[in-house]
């Protein structure tokens, strides 16, 4: 009887209100205007507790790939470097060599380039992003530009007799081509394609088409690569998963202890295990398994790559799997075998697709991470075992080929967005559980 | 009186530390080059001797020639460049100095001449002068193979050796580039050294460099770094292996690998400084360069690396190695009994023609 008059009490508190008629709270505001100033707090605090992350990630995340992908279209140099030329380019056909008004827009053009100051000339990068086009189209600008201060009319022959290059359509055909601020040209390239003297995409030549059967393999090897992550770790999971917590821990960090390796040492050990004067091959040879001109070839081909990265990235797997297992009641699997069921299809039909959760985080962490590793391919892989991230990590410090560097790099990530939006879509990225 | 002496001497001695400390407030320069052994040979030949000189400097080294052309690059475009001078490569720098990311060098006024008298832009061994570009030292990329891999009577002796995987079984262990290798392939199969890039520079040379690799292409090891080159050897991985001439001579007489340098075909390149454009030290840059190019200098680093100098006049300053007491003369790759067959690398060619024949060359090596 008490109890309830209390709540009746209560009740006529929570339903006050003012002389119109609206609801309010006990000090008289409005109750409408105290939630919102109540949600507004809120959602400063979220935001302010939010806000470091998030700038953190737009200044080092977003802004920088928005910028890489801004540099696979970005196409300054043959613009800024010959405007008078591009413009008496455009009565050209297309066809033969062009005629001496295009000669002496491009004298002119070289004339004034040669009087900025050395930072803003802009013939050096016009030489190096022809030479993306044209093999030595570099030392045709680069030549040329010494002597034309000499030039005489007319200046189509000296041009030509400057250098070769200057007398073959191809050269015009790609200034004309890739005289604009934006190109494609970069993404043409990356998927092995190139453009013919008609301005149509085709594929290159087979003897220099790299890019899509490195895409092709980057993928099969990280695919493999999950795959025997999750054939080694799903054991050991399920393992640890049963164990009481102390001596669970302890194992844990016998499965964790690859984190704590520097990634260099531990590839050197990789490379002392695998090689043919190795530990292993050595062992077979000593147990008389195998002769010792029958030596395994362990390293230096897609093997090492797979066994090296499948160790590096095994607690990966493993910890989603853990962590998920660990929430399975083992009375699930007894009450399984309690009706009736073989061990294997309790296991086959209530153990398991519990785990898929976890199996599913395993799968994308490890996916997504080996397909953009390098450093491990490039040390074990040798020629066979290398993957699309070499050749980014090549044109970004070697040729400094930066927007071939950067398609391949979109292409990557759009591709990795692609498949995360297919596992979405296939398995719903809900279920997956990290931990 | 001795007191009145001490204040004397005090005010003396802080009216110098006052007016040193005016003229010379303390400076780092910050230099980039390639870590090692090389580091360690410019750290003793080059920073310390300058540094001594120059007390308010101190020199900071940096390992990033490796990727000094990206950095450079990234520097340059964030308007930002903290590095004062670089250890590169000719082909690398040839492309920073277009992109007009370096310095351009005036050779004779800003280096030193030789002792007697010769301007730089002569004493420099011929065509290693860069429009941006200061060499250093002259190194080649050699073969180099495991006698106890072969028999007594028939240790390998030249590049064609390398192709003939009948007489001369085992694995290779090549750099996974198309530079030395093409080169090579053609050397082997009958160009003359003269005429190698202009063979190389049509379709058919091209051809023809890769249907001889394709003879060797099976037994082939690809390495990346360049330690890795030695380490295979070392570990009996392979029987021949391309290296550099400085690491394969650390590996052999330092280390103590049992192995053997084939001068035939070595490739001869040149490594040096580039000044990085509106560095933060520009003045005290030339002032160090001056120093540390100059005849005496260059001779002193090859006491602790097997590089040789690349100016003309320091080859007969070259003396023994500091720590060894080896004579150092034979084991230059411009020594002449090294030098009877060189290959010089074409840079020009190399950065006009790099960017095709490297994609033909992963191609290649993913068939």
């Amino acid at each position: 009887m008490a109890i309830q008059s209390a709540t009746s009490e209560e009740g006529a508190i929570g339903t006050a209100t003012d002389s119109r008629g609206r609801l309010v709270t006990s000090d008289g505001t409005p109750l409408r205007r105290a939630l919102e100033r109540a949600n507004r707090r809120r959602k400063l605090t979220a935001l302010a507790l939010v806000a470091p992350l998030l700038a953190f990630i737009l200044i080092f995340f977003a802004f920088p790939i928005a910028q890489m992908m801004w540099r696979s279209v970005d196409n300054p140099q043959i613009v800024n470097a010959l405007p008078r030329t591009l413009v008496a380019l455009e009565d050209w056909d297309g066809q033969g060599v062009p005629d001496e008004p295009v000669f002496a827009a491009l004298h002119a053009d070289m004339m004034e380039d040669l009087d900025r100051p050395r930072r803003e000339q802009a013939i050096g990068p016009l030489g190096i992003r022809l030479n993306y086009e044209l093999s030595a189209a570099r030392s045709a600008i680069s030549r040329t530009a010494r002597s034309v201060p000499n030039f005489e009319e007319p200046y189509r022959d000296a041009f030509t007799d400057a250098h070769r290059l200057w007398g073959q359509p191809e050269l015009w055909q790609i200034i004309k081509r890739e005289g604009r601020p934006l190109t494609l040209s970069y993404y043409v390239a990356a998927l092995d394609r190139e453009y013919d003297a008609d301005g149509n995409i085709v594929k290159r030549p087979e003897n220099r088409q790299i890019y899509v059967s490195l895409f092709g393999r980057t993928l099969a090897l990280s695919v493999a690569i999950t795959f025997m992550t999750f054939i080694l770790g799903f054991p050991i999971a399920y393992y640890l998963s049963t164990l009481p917590m102390r001596y669970a821990n302890l194992l844990m960090i016998a499965v964790l202890l690859p984190f704590w390796t520097s990634l260099l040492v531990r590839t050197s050990a990789w490379i002392v295990l695998l090689q043919q004067q190795g530990v292993i091959n050595n062992a077979l040879v000593g147990m008389g398994f195998i002769g010792d001109d029958g030596r395994f070839s362990l390293i230096y081909n897609q093997t090492g790559t797979i066994i090296a990265m499948t160790h590096i990235l095994l607690p990966f797997m493993v910890l989603p799997l853990y962590s998920v297992m660990r929430t399975i009641p083992p009375s699930y699997m007894r009450a399984a075998k309690s009706l009736g069921a073989r061990p294997w299809t309790a296991f086959r039909r209530v153990y398991f697709p519990q785990t898929l959760p976890g199996i599913g985080a395993g799968g994308v962490l490890v996916f997504i991470i080996s397909i953009g590793y390098y450093i491990t391919p490039a040390l074990v892989g040798g020629q066979s075992g290398r993957m699309i991230s070499n050749e980014i990590a090549r044109h970004i410090q070697q040729s400094l080929n930066w927007g071939l560097a950067a398609a391949l790099g979109t292409m990557l990530l759009v591709g990795v967005l692609v498949l995360y939006w297919l596992y979405n879509r296939l398995v719903g990225a809900d279920s997956l559980k990290l931990g | 009186m001795s007191s009145k002496l001490k204040l004397i001497g005090l005010s003396s001695a802080v009216s110098v530390l006052a007016l040193s400390a005016a003229a010379q407030d303390p400076v780092s320069l910050t230099i980039v080059s390639w870590g090692g052994a090389y580091t360690a040979s410019q750290q003793r030949a080059y920073h310390e001797p300058f540094m001594e000189a120059n007390p308010h400097v101190t020199i900071i080294n940096d390992d990033g020639s490796a990727n000094a052309l990206a950095s450079l690059r990234a520097q340059a475009q964030a308007g930002n460049v903290t590095w004062d001078l670089v250890d590169m490569l000719p082909s690398d720098a040839q492309l920073a100095c277009d992109e007009g990311i370096i310095l351009q060098i005036d050779h004779d006024a800003m280096l030193a001449a030789a002792p007697d008298g010769t301007p730089a832009s002569e004493d420099f061994l011929p065509g290693s002068l860069g429009e941006c570009f200061i060499p250093q030292i002259v190194y080649s990329t050699v073969l180099t193979y495991r006698p106890g891999a072969f028999p007594d009577d028939a240790q390998p002796s030249s590049i064609a050796d390398l192709f003939d995987v009948e007489n001369f079984p085992g694995r290779r262990a090549l750099q996974d580039r198309p530079g030395t290798n093409l080169e090579w392939a053609l050397y082997a199969d009958g160009v003359d050294p003269e005429d190698i890039y202009e063979v190389l520079s049509t379709p058919e040379g091209v051809d023809r460099a890769f249907a001889k690799l394709d003879t060797i292409k099976d037994h082939i090891i690809f390495w990346t770094e360049g330690a890795q080159a030695p380490q295979l050897l070392a570990d009996g991985e392979v029987a021949f292996a391309t290296g550099y001439n400085g690491r394969m001579f650390d590996a052999i007489e330092v280390e103590g690998m049992d192995a053997d340098i084939i001068w035939d075909g070595q490739v001869v390149e040149w490594d040096g400084w580039v000044v990085p454009a509106d560095g933060p030290n520009e003045e005290l840059v030339m002032e160090y360069l001056y120093f540390a190019t100059d005849t005496q200098r260059l001779a002193d680093q090859a006491k602790f690396i097997s590089y040789g100098p690349a100016r003309a006049s320091s080859a007969g300053l070259v003396g023994e190695h500091a720590d060894l007491g080896i004579d150092m003369a034979p084991h230059m790759p411009t020594a002449p009994e090294n030098y009877f067959a060189p290959i010089v690398l074409d840079n020009d060619f190399w950065v006009d023609y790099g960017d095709e024949l490297r994609e033909r060359f992963a191609n290649w090596m993913l068939q």
